[in-house]
């Protein structure tokens, strides 16, 4: 038989807010466990919750990204469940009426082709604090830092079809988010997180099939190894005369397998109910026109601009537009050349991302800077250097040996264009080679590179090489 | 001094005809001699008490004290005080040492009021009588035999019995304005969102709402001026000016319309409180009221209403209490799910338990439309009685309790008789209106409360009404034999 896969996706995106969403504690990653914890956040006796407008403000932005609609009214709930991270013994978080409703996300697929995806809601709500289960001998330690911290919660429909459309519809929402200057995607850090509801039904089938949730898989790599595992075994196991049953599954990234963590029967009663400590969320117009005014431009209206703007191909506009770092970069080091973008694109895309991955580099560590890289990519346009020992300044560049105009001076790289010098190398060439040169006459058309290498090398690379062929052309048809 | 009110204890200060210090150390005094019959305090702060007073007095010596520099008071012991053991008189919190100051401690502090210590209360206010408190029953001071009501009966019983000038208490249900009837003492619940809830442990949030419990409608008149407004940090607070409360209280309240609802006279009352009630409202007849029944039709809904809503609410609210960060922690917990239900098994009380398994069991899957949500649309048809009835009349008056107060153990075993103890205070606090018992005389030696309800935000008129009548008579001013 053959079988059609159904996921639909929970993002967790914790909101870049610089304090926690109902109390005025810091956010910051990576402080010593509870000393970013305050009374609202330990949940003691008498405290209460007060909501943080930028966390609302970073919601509205996102709604208004993804076409769907910012609630006027909306409401948080409490989700009523025990664990000792959790110090209220209640999630704050938003239920029957969410603040974001109904938007969609449109995604490349590998044909090309592109794909709506529908966003059901987006919630706010705030994060627990950790567990930490390692260094405390038998025992559990608490770290509140965490608790409190804004998340922003992204549902999606149950409109993906496969691990591969999860991840692209994933890569593009923390494209969208970090754009939006709203999270800082980090999912090492757990900025970013993600749990997939999948589900297997027979191709043709209209209802769906009973649905695994996976909890938690905290990388693109991940999603998919995760939910591939998964649709095999819901198919093998339906294949062999069994059921799918609803239950929370753990992915096992080190066994590379999904398993089983609790039932729907061991499932909580969360008792949501509105949060009686905060008023109905209201938000009006102008706090969206607001929010409507801080919007940068989006992902896909970059790529649609870099293509028409800049004359790039649709894949290099993609690339160039995957994060808003690397478009401006991109753009920046257009505006220093003054010209030839799609010069400025292939060394982007080329050298300059190749040095970054080499050195796993972030582009804000990059030693070259996007003045650096243009100031070289000028030389290329004037002729000073060739494009191929401007491989070797970028290198002298990456490597701090200073910008392009001062390695080409202290390593004597400036470009030979004086046609005397030139034809005064290949004559050099020419009579050290009588064999080849006869051979080349004799009809061997493919020794034109063999001269010209050998021209390139007696210049030690610097001759012009668009004068290089030209002459070298003359000479031999002489 | 005991037996001065709150107004004439700062006069005095402000003409330094007894220091603070002085004060402070007779009412410690009293305390100390006297609490023992009536257990009105959990914690006393004798060495707080006495550094606030020493820097009231120092304020007071530079004519620096506002109108309540040095005056000592009494806080309900739900309120959080910044190194002073809160325990809500739980066991759950029996070591609980607050870390900061609730928004109305704080207040108070600003204006110069002295605490002497943190009184009694029924456990996380649950109760109407004052015996669910892990410290033991409260007393009444007018007989030893009977409760003092609930829940803030500590704050009631330390006021009636001149151990303090005044107290906070909170009322979710009637905790204040039942207990000052029963104790013969004026309180008032403003409207909710009047006084901040920050730092005031949570019952059922959507209708906890502290004020103060004096002897007079001017002290409470005094007392709330210091205690109302709004507060950033809690939500719920509404940011409205807050009026001088004293200067309202001279008011003539000749052509004021009194409402007087035909379901608070009927079935249930005890006719003795009735006969009472009637007397009260005579004088406001003598006073140049006018006096205009009307109907609440919805008021036999507020107690079903109430015992939904407010364990729900609670169920929620205690979850923090879970033995992890504060509060008790069982013994030798063998894995989490052991110390969850260890911890909270012998913390909490079996009042306490039993409002948590009612408002979890409402909020529960499959039972959520049929109990919580169906309360919150009778709540609003209880809110929209009032609303029609505040379109004929200024006030509404009634008993603040239907009976005067019942002996220790009467109902400790009968949960329903006790929630009855609330029917005609609980309705008030589901549509959030400010309500004032007064004292309006007696059933034999136990007193009686008159109920005064307002429309929202007119506790300025509530407090007028409440001093007019205590102007034409004296019930207000009588003290029991024990502790005159």
């Amino acid at each position: 038989m053959e079988w059609e896969t159904v996921i639909g996706l929970e993002v967790h995106a914790q909101l870049s807010t610089k304090s926690k969403i109902f109390s005025g504690a810091a956010t910051a990653y990576g402080a010593e466990p509870n000393t970013q914890a305050c009374a609202v956040d330990l949940g003691l006796p008498g405290v209460l919750p007060v909501l943080n407008k930028e966390a609302v403000r970073m919601a509205a932005k996102f709604g208004l990204a993804v076409g769907a609609t910012v609630s006027k009214r909306s409401v948080f709930a409490r989700k009523n469940y025990f664990y000792p991270d959790l110090p209220k013994g209640y999630q704050i978080s938003q239920f029957e009426l969410p603040v974001v409703a109904g938007g969609h996300l449109d995604i490349e697929l590998d044909d090309g082709s592109v794909k709506r995806v529908g966003i059901t809601r987006a919630h706010l709500e705030e994060d627990a604090g950790k567990s930490l289960h390692e260094d405390f001998h038998g025992m559990t330690g608490i770290d509140l830092n965490r608790a409190g911290t804004p998340l922003l919660e992204i549902v999606s429909e149950p409109d993906l079809r496969s691990a591969k459309e999860a991840v692209a519809y994933l890569k593009k929402l923390h494209s969208l988010v970090v754009y939006l200057e709203i999270c800082d995607g980090n999912m090492q850090e757990g900025s970013f997180r993600c749990d997939a509801n999948v589900s297997v039904r027979p191709k043709g089938q209209a209802k769906f099939g009973t649905r695994a949730e996976i909890k938690n898989v905290n990388s693109f790599r991940f999603v998919e190894k995760a939910i591939e595992y998964e649709v095999e075994r819901q198919i093998a196991l339906i294949e062999s005369g069994g059921t799918v049953v609803q239950e929370t599954r753990l992915y096992d990234a080190d066994k590379g397998e999904t398993r089983s963590m609790r039932s729907k029967e061991e499932a909580n009663d969360y008792r949501y109910f509105p949060d009686p400590d905060l008023l109905p969320l209201e938000i009006d117009d102008s706090f969206i026109e607001a929010a409507r005014a801080t919007l940068p431009e989006l992902p896909d209206a970059k790529k649609q601009r870099f293509t028409e703007q800049y004359g790039l191909s649709a894949y290099d506009a993609g690339v160039l537009s995957a994060t808003r770092e690397m478009a401006d970069f991109y753009e920046s080091v257009v505006k220093q050349v003054g010209g030839d973008p799609k010069l400025c694109a292939n060394w982007v895309m080329g050298d300059f991302s190749g040095f970054l991955n080499k050195d796993s580099k972030e582009l804000h560590e990059a030693p070259v800077n996007a003045a650096m890289l243009a100031g070289m990519l000028k030389r290329i346009l004037d002729n000073t250097i060739s494009g191929k020992i401007a491989k070797d300044v970028f290198e002298a560049m990456w490597n701090g040996e200073g910008d392009a105009d001062a390695v080409i001076a202290k390593k004597g790289l400036k470009q030979i264009t004086d046609t005397g010098a030139i034809e005064k190398i290949i004559d050099e060439v020419l009579a050290a080679n009588p064999d080849s040169v006869a051979a080349y006459k004799g009809g061997k058309d493919k020794l034109f590179g063999f001269f010209v290498g050998q021209v390139m090398k007696a210049s030690q690379g610097k001759a012009n090489p668009a004068q290089l062929n030209e002459l070298l052309k003359k000479k031999l048809s002489q | 001094m005991h037996n001065k009110t709150i107004a004439e204890l700062a006069r005095g200060l402000k003409a330094r005809e007894f220091s603070s210090e002085e004060l402070t150390l007779a009412f410690l005094k009293r305390i100390e001699q006297l609490d023992g019959q009536l257990n009105s305090f959990i914690t006393v702060t004798p060495e707080i008490a006495l550094a606030q007073a020493i820097e009231a007095d120092a304020l007071l010596a530079d004519d620096m004290g506002g109108p309540l520099t040095g005056v000592p008071i009494a806080h309900k012991d739900i309120f959080c005080t910044n190194g002073v053991r809160t325990s809500c008189a739980s066991r759950m919190l029996d070591t609980f040492i607050a870390p900061y100051n609730a928004t109305v401690v704080e207040r108070w502090r600003a204006a110069g009021l002295v605490m002497l210590g943190k009184t009694n209360m029924d456990e996380f206010a649950m109760g109407s009588s004052n015996e669910t408190s892990f410290y033991g029953p409260v007393k009444n001071p007018w007989d030893i035999n009977a409760v003092p009501g609930g829940s803030s009966g500590g704050s009631a019983a330390a006021v009636a019995a001149r151990l303090a000038p005044g107290a906070t208490g909170t009322d979710t249900g009637g905790s204040i304005r039942q207990p000052a009837a029963l104790c013969g003492i004026t309180g008032i619940k403003p409207t909710y969102g009047r006084v901040s809830r920050y730092g005031m442990i949570a019952f059922a949030s959507s209708l906890d709402q502290a004020g103060p419990m004096a002897r007079t409608a001017e002290d409470c008149a005094l007392l709330l001026s210091a205690m109302a407004g709004f507060d950033e940090r809690d939500s719920t607070s509404v940011d409205q000016h807050v009026p001088d409360y004293t200067a309202t209280l001279n008011n003539p309240i000749k052509g004021l319309r009194i409402g007087l609802p035909k379901e608070y006279f009927g079935e249930g009352l005890d006719p003795a409180v009735g006969k009472v009630i009637e007397e009260a409202i005579n004088q406001y007849r003598k006073l140049g009221a006018e006096i205009v029944e009307i109907s609440l039709p919805n008021t036999h809904l507020a107690v079903p209403t109430y015992y939904v809503v407010a364990p729900a609410e609670c169920s929620s609210n205690l979850s923090r209490m879970d033995g992890v960060r504060f509060g008790h922690r069982c013994d030798k917990p063998k894995n989490l799910e052991d110390l969850y239900k260890r911890s909270r098994g012998e913390g909490f009380g079996t009042e306490v338990k039993r409002r948590i398994m009612i408002g979890t069991y409402a909020l529960s899957a499959g039972y959520y439309d049929a109990y919580y949500l169906k309360a919150q649309q009778l709540r609003r048809l209880i809110s929209d009685d009032f609303t029609n009835a505040f379109q004929q009349v200024d006030v509404i008056m009634g008993p603040a309790s239907p009976t005067v107060a019942f002996n220790l153990g009467e109902k400790s075993d009968d949960p329903v008789a006790m929630y009855l103890a609330d029917i005609y205070t609980i309705a008030v606090n589901l549509a959030g209106l400010p309500g004032m018992s007064v004292p309006a005389g007696f059933v034999g030696h136990r007193p009686v409360g008159l109920q005064i309800i307002g429309n929202y935000f007119d506790e300025a008129r509530l407090l007028n009404v409440a001093h007019q009548y205590q102007l034409a008579t004296d019930w207000h001013t009588q003290a029991p034999e024990a502790f005159k």
